[in-house]
C-alpha cells in the first residue's frame, strides 16, 4: 500500500492551497477529489471555463484560477474522480476510482471536504423542479445551463450571488422570496462595526442587492409559511409576506438556507464535535492550527466552520505549515497568516446573525417530509421522541431516518434540531447521527475485489 | 431516582436485560435496569435481526425452541410486532460434503426429539431460493423461523417493562458491585442502587461484573460486521446462511439486503467504538455474490458493527452465580443472542422470582470456566 506524509481529501481552495504549501515544504502529498478537475464547488471547472463564463460568474470566481495554477505546478500527486468511501483510525483511506477500489495510508490526513447546503424541509421540497441554489450554480459553472424563471427561496449571501449571476447570464430569477425576519436587521446591525475590517464583503453584498433591484427582480422580504405547490411537479411557490398570502407560479424553485460544514468524515473518525449556536451547525473541535481531537487529522476550509473561499485558502496553507512544523520541516510564518484569517472572518458574526436559518425550516410541520431517502416526516420523528427514543441514533434505528443512500447528509441537521426542540434541549446535547462507511455508495463487486493485485502498466 | 431497595437490579439494558426485567415485573417484582449508555445501544440494537433456531449448538436448541414460541406471539407480550416476519432460515450447501454434514445434523436433532430442521435437496432448495447459484446442491431449513427489527424489538421490551413499573437508569455505568448483608449494592456514576437480587446482562462488559462477584470469566468483545445494500427487486424471501463459509443474508420488506455472518471488525469496548475492517468484509461480499449471482449488481449503502461478548466456547452463560446467592448471569451470547432474548428473559424471570427453572440451563453454567483443582 502506498503511504504519504499528507493525504488531502478535496480539491477546493483549502485542499489545493494545502497541497501547494505541503509540497513546497517537501512533504509527499496526495490529493483525492471526486470531481474530474480541481476547484471544489466554489471554483468548479475553473480551469475549463471560458472568458465569457468567468465574466458572468464574477471576479472572485476568477481567483480560483490562480490557486488551481499553483496547485497544478506544486508537484502534488492528484487523483481526480476519486470517491473516498472509508477512512479508518490508522488513517488508511479506501477510495474508488476508475471502477475499482484502492487504499493509501496517510501520516497526516487533511479533510478539505468543505460545506454542504443546509437541509431545508418544507412542504413540497421533494417535488421535481425544486433544487438548491448551490445546484443551480453548479449547473451553470459546469455546463453553462441556466434555469428560466427560477424563484430563489430562502436566505444567505449565496442567494444574492446566484441572483446576480443569473441576471448577468440574461436569465434573471422570476423572484426572490427572502425569509430574513425584519427584526434580524437590527440584531445584525450590532455586529456592523466589527465587520468593517472585512468591508470588501459588505461592499460586495450591497452591490449584489443593487444589481437585483436594478434588474427589476421582485424581492419579497420577511416571507414565512412557505410551501411549494404542485401535483407531480413544482407549479408554484406560496408564502405569507407583507401581511397577505402570495403565490408565484413557476416550474423551477431553488432553495437555500446557508451552508454548513460537511461532517461526514470527521464523524466517521469519531472526532469531537460541538454545536455552534451562531452558525447553527455542528463543527469539529479544532485547535488554532485546525487539528481535530484525533491526532494527525486536520480540517481545512469550511469543514471547520464556514469562513468562505478566501479563509479556506489561508486555512489550507496554515494546516500544511503546521504539518511541516510537526515533521521538523521548514515552515512558513503562521502568526501573520492567522491574523489575516481573523481579519477575513470579521464579517462572519454579522452574516451569521442576519442569515440564521428561518424558524420554519428548523421546526417543519408534522406532515413535512424530513428524510427524503426513507420518506420520514417531522411528525414521525416527534412521535418516536414521545415514545422515548432519546436521540438521533435511536430515531434512525427506529424509523430508518438517515439510513438511505445519502447517509443522513440531507436530513441529519434537521433531525437533530427537531429532536432537540421536542425534548426541550439544544442540538448540542441531542448530538448527531453516528456515520458509518461507506461514505458514498459502493458496488458489492468492488468491495469483493478490494486488495486484489493492481493490474501492471503495460509499458513499464 | 429514589434510592429504595428494589427486588431486582439488572445490569445492562440490551435485549436480555430488558426481557428479563419485563418477565420479573410480570411476576410482581420491583425492578431497576442500569444501563451505561442507552437501551439497545450496542449489539441488541444493531444486530442482523435473525430469529433463528437453525444451526444452533445442540445445548441451545431447547431454549431456542422456547424462545421461538414467544416470538410467534411477540405482539401479545410487548404490544408491538417488533417487525417480526415469519420466514424460512436456510443453510445452503455448496458441495456434497456440506450436504452430508447437514444431513448428519438433521439426524442428530431428530434423535434428540426435534423435527424443525429439514434437509432440502437440489430442487427443494430452488423452490425456496429461486435466485440461488447453479452450483449449490441443497440445504438445511427451519421453515418456521424468521427475522425482526432489533432496535424496535429491544425498545418495545423496554417500553412494556416501563409500563409495568420497571425503572430504567440510562447513561449510568455500574462501577462497583458488592454484597451488603443480604442485599446487593451497585455503585454507579449516578448514585447507589440496592437490590435483593442481582442480574448481570452486561454483554461485552459483563466480565467485569462477574469478576467483582468473585467468579472471573473471559468475555471477548467482538464486533460482527454487517452491510446493507440499496433497494433491489424482490428475489429472496428466506434468511440464508452457508454451511462452510460465514454468511447471514436476508432481503428486507423494503428490498434492501442485509448481509452479515460473523466476519468481525475491531471492537473497542472502553470507548464504545466499533470499526469496520473492509479487508475482512471483502470475503462476505464474495460469499454473497457466489450464492446469489444477482448480488453482482448490488450497491452497499452502509455497514456497521455492534459490540458484543463472546465466550471461549461460543455459547452463553445463563446461570446462577456460584459465589453469591441471589446473583444471576445471562451474557456472552457470542453473536447469536437476539433470538434467545424473549426465552432467556422468561427463564431468568422465573429463576429470580422462584429460585428455580425447569429449563435445561446446566450446559451454560458459569462454573464451566472455573479452573479445575
Amino acid at each position: 500500500m502506498n503511504g504519504y506524509d499528507v493525504v488531502i481529501v478535496g480539491a477546493g481552495p483549502a485542499g489545493m492551497a494545502c497541497a501547494s504549501e505541503a509540497c513546497s515544504a517537501g512533504l509527499s502529498t496526495l490529493v483525492l477529489d471526486e470531481q474530474p478537475r480541481p476547484g471544489g464547488q466554489i471554483f468548479r471547472d475553473i480551469e475549463v471555463s471560458d472568458r465569457k463564463r468567468r465574466a458572468l460568474l464574477g471576479k472572485d470566481y476568477g481567483e480560483g484560477a490562480r490557486i488551481a495554477g499553483a496547485f497544478r505546478a506544486s508537484g502534488a500527486e492528484y487523483v481526480p474522480g476519486a470517491v473516498v468511501w472509508n477512512i479508518d483510525s490508522a488513517k488508511r483511506i479506501d477510495y474508488s476510482a476508475g471502477g475499482r477500489s484502492h487504499s493509501v495510508e496517510a501520516k497526516s490526513l487533511v479533510v478539505a471536504t468543505g460545506a454542504i447546503e443546509r437541509p431545508t424541509p418544507m412542504p413540497g421540497w421533494t417535488l421535481p423542479g425544486v433544487t438548491t441554489v448551490g445546484a443551480v450554480q453548479i449547473l451553470f459553472k459546469t455546463s453553462g445551463i441556466v434555469f428560466e424563471d427560477v424563484v430563489l427561496v430562502g436566505s444567505g449571501p449565496l442567494l444574492w450571488l446566484a441572483a446576480t449571476q443569473l441576471i448577468a447570464a440574461g436569465s434573471p430569477p422570476k423572484a426572490i422570496v427572502e425569509t430574513v425576519p425584519k427584526a434580524r436587521y437590527r440584531e445584525a446591525a450590532r455586529h456592523f462595526g466589527k465587520a468593517l475590517p472585512a468591508w470588501r464583503y459588505l461592499a460586495k453584498g450591497f452591490a449584489m442587492m443593487r444589481a437585483v433591484k436594478k434588474a427589476g427582480v421582485p424581492v419579497h422580504r420577511d416571507a414565512t409559511d412557505i410551501a411549494i405547490e404542485g401535483e407531480t411537479v413544482a407549479a408554484a411557490v406560496t408564502f405569507a409576506a407583507g401581511g397577505r398570502r402570495q403565490r408565484i407560479e413557476t416550474a423551477h424553485v431553488a432553495l437555500h438556507q446557508g451552508v454548513v460544514p460537511n461532517q461526514q468524515i470527521t464523524r466517521l473518525l469519531n472526532c469531537q464535535h460541538r454545536f455552534d449556536e451562531s452558525q447553527r451547525a455542528f463543527l469539529p473541535v479544532v485547535d488554532e492550527s485546525f487539528e481535530t481531537s484525533v491526532p494527525g487529522v486536520f480540517v481545512a476550509g469550511d469543514g471547520a466552520g464556514i469562513g468562505g473561499a478566501k479563509s479556506a485558502e489561508m486555512r489550507g496553507r496554515l494546516v500544511a505549515m503546521r504539518i511541516a512544523e510537526k515533521a521538523g520541516r521548514p515552515a512558513g510564518e503562521a502568526a501573520k497568516l492567522r491574523a489575516e484569517i481573523a481579519k477575513d472572518a470579521a464579517v462572519r458574526p454579522l452574516l451569521e446573525a442576519l442569515y440564521a436559518p428561518s424558524a420554519d425550516i428548523l421546526s417543519p410541520a408534522d406532515t413535512t417530509m424530513v428524510c427524503r431517502c426513507e420518506e420520514i416526516t417531522a411528525g414521525q420523528i416527534r412521535e418516536a421522541v414521545a415514545l422515548g427514543a432519546p436521540g438521533p441514533n435511536q430515531v434512525k434505528s427506529f424509523l430508518r431516518a438517515g439510513m438511505g443512500p445519502c447517509q443522513g447528509r440531507m436530513c441529519g441537521l434537521a433531525v437533530s434540531e427537531i429532536i432537540a426542540a421536542a425534548k426541550g434541549e439544544t442540538p448540542s446535547t441531542t448530538d448527531y447521527y453516528r456515520i458509518r462507511p461507506p461514505l458514498k455508495p459502493l458496488l458489492l463487486s468492488e468491495l469483493a475485489g478490494l486488495g486484489a493485485e493492481e493490474p501492471r502498466e503495460a509499458a513499464e | 431516582m429514589t434510592n429504595r431497595t428494589a427486588d431486582l437490579v439488572v445490569i445492562g439494558g440490551g435485549i436480555h436485560g430488558c426481557s428479563a426485567a419485563l418477565q420479573a415485573a410480570m411476576r410482581g417484582l420491583e425492578v431497576v435496569v442500569i444501563e451505561k449508555d442507552t437501551v439497545a445501544r450496542h449489539a441488541s440494537g444493531v444486530n442482523a435481526g435473525g430469529v433463528r433456531r437453525l444451526g444452533r449448538a445442540y445445548a441451545e436448541v431447547p431454549i431456542s425452541q422456547r424462545s421461538m414460541e414467544i416470538w410467534h406471539r411477540i405482539e401479545e407480550l410487548v404490544d408491538d410486532d417488533c417487525g417480526f416476519q415469519r420466514a424460512p432460515q436456510i443453510k445452503v450447501a455448496e458441495t456434497d460434503a456440506d450436504l452430508r454434514d447437514l444431513k448428519d445434523r438433521a439426524a442428530h436433532l431428530r434423535a434428540m426429539g426435534f423435527e424443525h430442521e429439514v434437509v432440502l435437496d437440489r430442487d427443494e432448495l430452488r423452490a425456496h431460493l429461486p435466485a440461488v447459484s447453479e452450483h449449490c446442491v441443497g440445504g438445511l431449513a427451519s421453515l418456521e423461523d424468521g427475522f425482526a427489527l432489533p432496535y424496535q424489538t429491544t425498545f418495545a421490551f423496554q417500553r412494556k417493562a416501563r409500563s409495568l413499573g420497571v425503572r430504567f437508569a440510562e447513561n449510568c455505568r455500574a462501577q462497583q458491585v458488592e454484597r451488603i448483608g443480604s442485599d446487593f449494592r451497585v455503585t454507579t456514576e449516578r448514585g447507589v442502587f440496592t437490590g435483593r437480587k442481582l442480574l448481570n446482562c452486561g454483554g461485552a462488559w459483563a466480565g467485569e461484573i462477574a469478576r467483582q462477584l468473585g467468579e472471573p470469566v473471559e468475555v471477548e468483545p467482538t464486533a460482527p460486521m454487517m452491510l446493507v445494500t440499496s433497494r433491489m427487486p424482490r428475489f429472496c424471501s428466506a434468511v440464508v446462511g452457508n454451511q462452510s463459509r460465514p454468511l447471514s443474508f436476508k432481503q428486507m420488506q423494503n428490498g434492501t439486503v442485509v448481509i452479515g455472518g460473523g466476519r468481525r471488525g475491531r471492537a473497542l469496548p472502553d470507548t464504545n467504538v466499533s470499526e469496520l475492517i473492509f479487508s475482512e468484509l471483502r470475503q462476505t461480499a464474495e460469499t454473497a455474490m457466489a450464492i446469489f449471482p444477482i448480488m453482482r449488481q448490488a450497491t452497499i449503502v452502509r455497514s456497521w458493527a455492534g459490540i458484543e461478548g463472546r465466550m471461549p466456547d461460543g455459547i452463553p452463560v445463563i446461570s446462577p452465580s456460584s459465589t453469591e446467592e441471589g446473583a444471576y448471569h445471562a451474557f456472552g451470547f457470542s453473536s447469536h443472542g437476539f433470538q434467545l432474548g424473549p426465552g432467556v428473559g422468561e427463564i431468568m424471570g422465573e429463576l429470580v422470582a422462584t429460585g428455580a427453572t425447569n429449563a435445561p440451563i446446566a450446559p451454560f453454567a458459569i462454573t464451566r470456566f472455573t479452573p479445575g483443582p
